[in-house]
């Protein structure tokens, strides 16, 4: 059943390219902004800034991807849903299917961004899972606030308020994570920092996962 | 909760409180000296503002179980309660960091976790108000109120142990557990967290009660 509507995803998201183009272009000019307006180069630019300011690209690209995961969906097609799945494999198909996106975003976003502000990481595999961990619980959060969103007016501008405030304990951790991660540290001293993120993403799924059939009677 | 014993129990322990955390013998520690009767003032809204939000939360489940508007009112208005607390701690937080660091904000991470989690209950007022179906507003106001709660756990809990803080208890100041031994503060320090949490459910009854009879006017 959940793999059946990670594929309507999918195909969806394939008829309609427009709208994944359209978030690699925002990914893509909001790199090059940064790089323009700091105009620095590595060497230049302070590790931790350099670090930071990924993160933020990532945390604003995620909102711009994953926000349109509730909001697309038409209230007939939500109906239609209601009647055919549980809710509960509804919100798990959502959430692997935003993190896989993410995953591919975060990636792409590290290329390029590694690309015009140079790399400075060191220990590149436990950035990459730092990275993971992180579009996990990103695509996550997201994807319940803006099911949250979806219900109420001016949802757009309320996604971000309802989930940058929750979002931030999570982004404190990856980005200490991260930058460990990036000055090479040798990887017995954060790894409770990723569990501490492993925990962190299980305690939001699992709530997501308890919360949301309350959300889909409504 | 119209009965009265309990109001006067929270005034009289709020007095003796008020009045012990000033008056009464207080043990010198190095770097805290006398402003550690700020004890019984900042760090027992916090204590309150936890009972209270958890009370709320727990009244939120019991509105998504039931349906019952009624918890939804009071989860509501608790919140409220538990707000007001976390503005009244950071005032006094900052007021004792003005003197005891030398400047009200210093971006300590407790400071910043307490100010993210106030930041977090007002985008629930923010979303409850973008919602006019009155069931509606309940229940999407209800699952924001939980996760919001689940999204404070980390960050009052874990994170600030993570790192180091200015914080007593940590990076080699005295903290909790040197003065939690001290009788001489145990004995006002428990009374003031139940005499501040009386006055906040005080504050949040009358509070449900003027909305009760809003909406009776209404209908």
């Amino acid at each position: 059943m959940i793999f059946t509507l990670i594929q309507k995803e999918f195909i969806l998201e394939w008829r309609q390219r427009y709208a994944i183009n359209g978030i690699i272009l925002y990914l893509a000019s909001t790199v090059f902004i940064c790089y323009m307006s700091f105009n620095l180069k590595l060497g230049l630019v302070d590790p931790i800034i350099w670090n930071a300011l990924f993160w933020v690209i990532i945390l604003f690209t995620a909102v711009n991807a994953v926000a349109k995961s509730f909001l697309q969906e038409s209230y007939g097609r939500t109906l239609y849903y209601f009647s055919l799945v549980k809710p509960e494999s509804f919100i798990i198909s959502k959430t692997i299917y935003y993190s896989g996106l993410l995953l591919l975003m975060s990636i792409l976003g590290f290329l390029f961004y590694a690309f015009v502000m140079g790399n400075p990481v060191q220990d590149k595999f436990m950035y990459l899972l730092v990275l993971c961990l992180g579009s996990i619980g990103l695509s996550s959060t997201l994807t319940l606030t803006s099911a949250i969103a979806s219900k109420a007016s001016n949802s757009s501008s309320l996604m971000a308020v309802l989930s940058f405030p929750i979002i931030i304990p999570l982004l404190l951790v990856l980005i200490k994570a991260s930058k460990n991660a990036m000055d090479g540290l040798d990887r017995s001293v954060y790894t409770d920092q990723l569990l501490t993120l492993v925990a962190i993403n299980a305690l939001i799924m699992g709530f997501s996962y308890l919360l949301f059939p309350y959300l889909w009677r409504s | 909760m119209k009965k009265t014993w309990w109001k006067i129990l929270a005034v009289a322990i709020l007095i003796y409180a008020i009045l012990g955390a000033l008056l009464f013998d207080a043990p010198r520690l190095n770097i805290l000296n006398e402003t550690i009767r700020n004890l019984h003032f900042h760090v027992t809204m916090w204590f309150g503002m936890i009972i209270l939000l958890t009370a709320s939360m727990v009244l939120a489940i019991r509105y998504l179980r039931t349906g019952n508007q009624k918890f939804d009112l009071y989860s509501v208005e608790l919140a409220n309660v538990g707000v007001l607390f976390s503005i009244l701690g950071l005032v006094t937080g900052a007021v004792w960091a003005n003197y005891a660091w030398g400047e009200p904000w210093s971006g300590d991470p407790k400071q910043n976790g307490a100010a993210v989690c106030l930041l977090i209950y007002l985008a629930y007022f923010v979303l409850r108000n973008s919602i006019n179906d009155e069931q509606q507003r309940g229940r999407i106001g209800g699952i924001y109120n939980i996760f919001a709660f689940a999204a404070l756990i980390p960050l009052l809990f874990i994170l600030p142990r993570m790192t180091d803080s200015l914080h007593p208890g940590n990076g080699g100041n005295p903290g909790f557990n040197a003065y939690d031994m001290d009788s001489r503060l145990r004995i006002v320090f428990y009374p003031a967290v139940i005499g501040w949490t009386l006055l906040g459910l005080w504050m949040a009854s009358l509070r449900i009660r003027m909305r009760k009879v809003q909406k009776q006017l209404e209908d």
